[in-house]
């Protein structure tokens, strides 16, 4: 069943055409990437999904069109405050809700030890490693319980090596909850790695070059032959983005530039 | 703590330094001590006033908190409504810039010619000279808003009422202690200059007085009392700092014991 699907999103800033026609979906419980390089239009997507931004196109939501923001979202940038504690931080969706601050405090404080953030509670967003920051970004995100999350690079500020930590641990957290979730990445391994399926986005003016279903089976473990699969689809995803003009005859753009 | 102290040692030596000095001159530099009297007898003669003094130092302590209150509240509440309103900024502020290029000398004596002898003179002058620093820090506090924390609060359902108070609010803090500490310097100086134009107590009068009665001892005495006040002041805005932001020095606590375990090595 689909929950989002997008018919010919286009928006441009004055003269800058930054999305040119964007067409997509994500089924219930299903965990989907938009993969394509910076400055493309990605964040600019978001913004039309969560209502700060107009755009032509056709919005829709479990078959209706969309109408406020059934999306919890986490921005590019862990965007915590850093005034208030991190527990504060975690509640913010909640009291933004109504919810009062003690019954949500209550409500998140399970959620700490889950999230690698035990103990931490009471300490200032300042006082956390990166990968820290990010989680407790995403426990913000997800404690207001919305229909869909919609992740801008989570781990875009992360070094490498707590990156690829900080991936692992959502697939795991993934697989428990089953999160129908929409990323942003411009990290093919990334995309690979968490995603059912995955859409391609052109430089800008972005359009959707390629759609591609990820099905390597979950876990995503490290066994060889997986590791063997995963590194094919993500050379072939690099191809696709790299030389968008060879053997994609089935996508209209490239077509076009073939025939140039 | 200890760190801290030690800071304020070279700022006290140079400090001591240019006392002794001037102690040295005013006393074998063959000046008269009704031109410059030295340090020592300032102070006998400020002790020996004190009464006087006290006297004076009361009503503009009330003139520069009452004064400072007013543009404190009215610092808060207009760039709040120019944050609110963009036009009214552009009808604003250049008439805040020009309010910051009228010479007090000759302001002052009109404000006392409307307004009497009484408290108000005093409150608008304070009000005038301490304001715009405030109000300048605030709009730009506001404006520095993180996009993203706002966007992400109106993808909650935030509204611009709720996102100002969440958001907008605590990230102008910074700001506007900035502003603040460069404002309330200026507070005691504007009820002084005040008090000179025109005043029935105060310690601008007291030092009209004593310049009128050849006494520079009795003017020094009072212009340390007025450091000694904006000091003061200036040292209740980094407290009430330290009290409004406590997670300022979070993290860099860290920042220096990750220093000092370099050096260490
Ligand atoms: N509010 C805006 N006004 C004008 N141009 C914008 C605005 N927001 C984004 N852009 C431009 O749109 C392009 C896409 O930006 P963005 O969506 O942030 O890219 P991505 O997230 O894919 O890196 C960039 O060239 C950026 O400069
Ligand atoms: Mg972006």
């Amino acid at each position: 069943m689909k929950r989002l699907e997008l018919r010919d999103i286009s928006k441009s800033f004055g003269a800058l055409e930054v999305l040119a026609g964007i067409s997509l979906h994500v089924a219930a419980g299903e965990f989907v990437s938009i993969l394509g390089p910076s400055g493309a239009g990605k964040s600019t997507l978001f913004q039309l999904l969560t209502g700060a931004l107009k755009g032509e196109g056709d919005m829709r939501f479990d078959g209706a069109p969309l109408d406020g923001s059934p999306f919890a979202f986490m921005p590019q940038r862990d965007a915590l405050m850093p005034w208030r504690r991190v527990i504060d931080n975690v509640t913010l969706g909640l009291e933004v809700q109504g919810v009062s601050r003690r019954a949500a405090r209550e409500q998140v404080a399970p959620l700490f030890a889950e999230f690698g953030l035990a103990g931490f509670e009471r300490s200032w967003p300042a006082e956390l490693s990166g990968g820290m920051r990010q989680r407790a970004a995403l426990l913000r995100t997800v404690v207001q319980q919305r229909d869909m999350l919609l992740l801008d690079e989570p781990f875009g500020a992360l070094d490498a090596l707590t990156r690829a930590a900080m991936q692992r641990w959502l697939e795991g957290m993934w697989r428990r909850h089953r999160w129908t979730a929409l990323l942003i990445t411009h990290d093919v391994r990334e995309a690979v790695y968490l995603s059912d399926r995955i859409y391609l986005m052109s430089a800008r003016p972005a359009r959707i070059i390629s759609e591609i279903a990820v099905p390597l089976q979950r876990p995503r473990t490290t066994g060889s032959d997986a590791a063997r699969q995963a590194a094919a689809l993500e050379a072939d995803i690099l191809d696709t983005l790299l030389n968008p003009g060879v053997d994609r005859a089935s996508f209209p753009q490239t077509a076009q530039r073939r025939s140039s | 703590m200890a760190f801290a102290i030690a800071k304020t040692i070279p700022a006290a030596i140079a400090f001591a330094l240019i006392l002794a000095a001037w102690e040295v001159y005013a006393r074998y530099g063959g000046v008269a001590p009704t031109m410059l009297p030295a340090p020592s007898r300032v102070l006998l003669q400020a002790w020996e006033n004190r009464a006087a003094l006290a006297e004076n130092t009361l009503p503009t302590i009330r003139a520069t908190s009452a004064g400072f209150a007013c543009s404190l509240v009215a610092a808060f509440v207009l760039s709040a409504l120019v944050d609110f309103l963009a036009p009214l900024r552009r009808a604003l502020f250049p008439l805040l810039i020009v309010s910051q290029t009228l010479p007090l000398v000759a302001i002052a004596p009109l404000i006392v010619l409307w307004f009497g002898f009484g408290l108000m003179p005093k409150i608008l002058l304070v009000a005038l000279v301490t304001f715009f620093p405030m109000m300048v820090a605030l709009v730009e506090g506001f404006a520095a808003t993180s996009t993203e924390i706002s966007q992400m609060l109106a993808a909650m359902g935030a509204g611009r009422w709720r996102i100002f108070w969440l958001a907008r609010l605590p990230s102008a803090l910074p700001y506007f202690f900035a502003g603040l500490r460069i404002s309330i310097t200026y507070a005691v100086v504007g009820a002084i200059f005040a008090e000179y134009a025109g005043a029935a107590k105060g310690l601008g009068i007291y030092m009209l007085n004593a310049k009128n009665n050849f006494r520079p001892d009795l003017v020094l005495a009072a212009v340390a009392v007025s450091a000694a006040l904006t000091l003061i002041l200036f040292g209740i805005a980094v407290l009430v700092q330290r009290l409004a932001m406590p997670w300022e020095n979070a993290g860099s606590d860290s920042d220096d014991r990750k220093r000092s375990g370099e050096s260490r090595q």
